[in-house]
């Protein structure tokens, strides 16, 4: 049994009388493709931001990378290899895609307390953020401001920000999310390329794209994580057939 | 060289090259054509100039709306004006203890400041500010409400602060460094993790910054540069006074800020020029049209603020093109 890269023990997050997180504990292994599934309001993005640090929860503990970091924030968390991808697209709209990528680089190069060289000649930034943009496929628009990236393209280029420091675990909130069928294809093989080199807990509606990429599959309803296992598991558990995956199944099967 | 002289092929680079040129022989030419009148205002815009720059730097690369910047004026005065009123005369002292205050201050305001956003943070940084006001206006010893003349800094043997072509041409240099910094600080790391977090701090958080610290010590920076100005403005006028850290003036620093252009490198520059240039010549201008209407010149300079917020966004600077880099 190897030792899980992040694990959750009875995490619990409550916004008044709601319980958004109901004593989850759940793991990812090095290497593999954790995925998150459940219906809208399950709790799933509430989780992943207890996970970032976004949000601190009310009870339970997360363990990362071997360290309890339930308490640490975002930015430390993220040096310990911990990064993720928004549901919503999150870039830096005013920033060309290069910047966007070299500015995640600069993130893990230290600090950056430094006020006189010139960050657009800095090749220790650029030269990487280089091969992160040729890498998710976006070396084309190096130049191009990130709002003017089409909606598929930025996401690609949040894959590519959040590869930059070289993370243990990547956090992917819908990647595929908004994405046209020819989109999401490419970024499936994409996640398959990654899949084994790095951690990955991926949310995703797209169940299509969930039981093609996932090593293990965790259900989240109501806040509650109703079962946890392989994809084929997870199509034969009847628990998750009633509540969430319905007539899904079939398709898939 | 030729790289040098680059930036003079563009409009932009012609108009900065102009209004620089102009600065630097200013006193040669109020002398000769016996306006010593303007040269006063010359030194104040170069001043305000500075403070403009330094509000800048958080205002417009930040995106954090300090509505106490004029505080550093009255720090950095004071503490030229305090130690000159106890005998303690010298600039080599005056000068870095100013500073220090102005640094100090920005620390402790920025540290508690920064934990707010939005409509609190301006609120905040208005209260202290509020804060020093009252005190200052509390010294009875320093003058209180009617402030204290002073007499300049002295660098003996290096330079006489009381020529006033000399002062401004100090204010002058001190204005080209200031330039000189923030222009290589916008592109600097420091600089693109402060726009970075202007653009979308969620984003910077997540990337790994810890986007408070970054912030604070932009905060800190900039006060140390206000209080440079404050420094000068005291010198300028030998006199200190609670008036010139009133919140008036905290909002005439963001509406030079805005209307030159903010997060521009010479935006403040081109916005201390127009402010300063637009009162002197309507106060007259409104005093011809009716005697005692040019101290409400505002009452043109305000809807001029609005036609720019409206249909300039990027101030003056904006209006010279599109920027290159």
């Amino acid at each position: 049994m190897v030792e899980p890269l992040l694990r959750t023990d009875r995490l619990v997050k409550r916004f008044g009388g709601l319980v958004a997180t109901d004593t989850v504990s759940i793991d990812v292994r090095p290497g593999e493709i954790h995925a998150l599934i459940g219906p809208n309001g399950a709790g799933k993005t509430t989780l992943v931001s207890q996970l970032t640090g976004n949000l601190a929860p009310d009870a339970g503990t997360i363990h990362f990378a071997g360290r309890d970091v339930t308490r640490l924030p975002t930015h430390a968390r993220v040096r310990l290899g911990l990064a993720r991808s928004f549901q919503i697209t999150s870039v830096l709209r005013e920033f060309t895609a290069l910047e966007n990528v070299a500015l995640a680089v600069q993130a893990h190069a230290g600090h950056s307390f430094r006020f006189l060289a010139d960050v657009r000649r800095d090749e220790t930034l650029r030269a990487p953020a280089r091969q992160g943009l040729d890498a998710v496929g976006l070396g084309a628009r190096a130049d191009t401001l990130a709002s003017a990236l089409s909606h598929g393209e930025q996401r690609q280029l949040e894959i590519a920000m959040a590869l930059a420091g070289d993370p243990k675990l990547l956090l992917l909130d819908e990647p595929m999310a908004g994405m046209g069928g020819e989109e999401s294809q490419r970024m499936i093989g994409f996640l398959q390329a990654l899949k084994g080199k790095r951690a990955i807990l991926l949310i995703e509606h797209d169940m299509d794209a969930v039981f093609q990429l996932a090593d293990r599959i965790t259900v989240l309803v109501y806040g509650r994580a109703i079962a946890s296992g392989t994809p084929d598991e997870i199509r034969a558990n009847t628990e998750v057939r009633q509540a969430y995956l319905g007539d899904e199944t079939a398709e898939v099967a | 060289m030729a790289g040098l002289l680059a930036p003079l092929r563009t409009p932009r680079g012609l108009i900065v090259a102009l209004i620089l040129l102009v600065f630097a022989v200013l006193p040669l030419l109020t002398q000769a054509f016996d306006q010593r009148y303007l040269l006063s205002i010359g030194t104040r815009i170069v001043i305000w100039s500075i403070a403009a720059i330094s509000l800048n730097m958080i205002l417009g690369y930040g995106g954090l709306v300090s509505f106490g910047h004029a505080v550093f004026f009255g720090i950095g005065g004071y503490a030229v004006g305090i130690l000159a009123a106890n005998g303690l005369q010298s600039g080599w002292l005056q000068w870095p203890v100013a500073i220090a205050a102005s640094v100090l201050w920005a620390a402790l305001v920025g540290a508690l400041s920064l934990r707010t956003r939005g409509v609190y943070f301006i609120m905040i940084t208005l209260a202290f500010a509020q804060l020093v006001y009252y005190v200052s206006a509390g010294l009875e010893a320093y003058g209180a409400d009617d402030g204290l003349n002073i007499s300049r800094s002295r660098f003996d043997g290096l330079i006489d602060l009381r020529d006033k072509a000399s002062f401004y041409w100090l204010c002058f240099v001190l204005l080209l460094g200031t330039l000189w910094f923030c222009g290589r600080f916008a592109n600097s790391r420091f600089g693109f993790v402060l726009r970075g977090a202007k653009s979308n701090d969620q984003r910077m958080m997540a990337l790994g910054f810890p986007v408070f610290r970054y912030r604070l010590a932009a905060f800190t920076l900039s006060g140390a540069f206000g209080g440079l100005a404050g420094i000068l403005l005291a010198n300028e006028g030998a006199y200190v006074s609670p008036a010139m850290m009133s919140w008036v003036k905290s909002g005439d620093l963001i509406v030079i800020v805005v209307l030159g252009g903010m997060g521009t490198l010479f935006g403040p520059l081109y916005g201390t020029i127009a402010f300063f240039v637009l009162e002197e010549s309507l106060k007259p201008l409104l005093d011809l049209v009716h005697k005692g209407w040019g101290e409400y010149w505002q009452i043109v300079f305000g809807p001029m603020l609005v036609l720019i917020a409206l249909y300039a966004r990027g101030g003056i600077d904006s209006l010279l093109g599109r920027r290159h880099g």
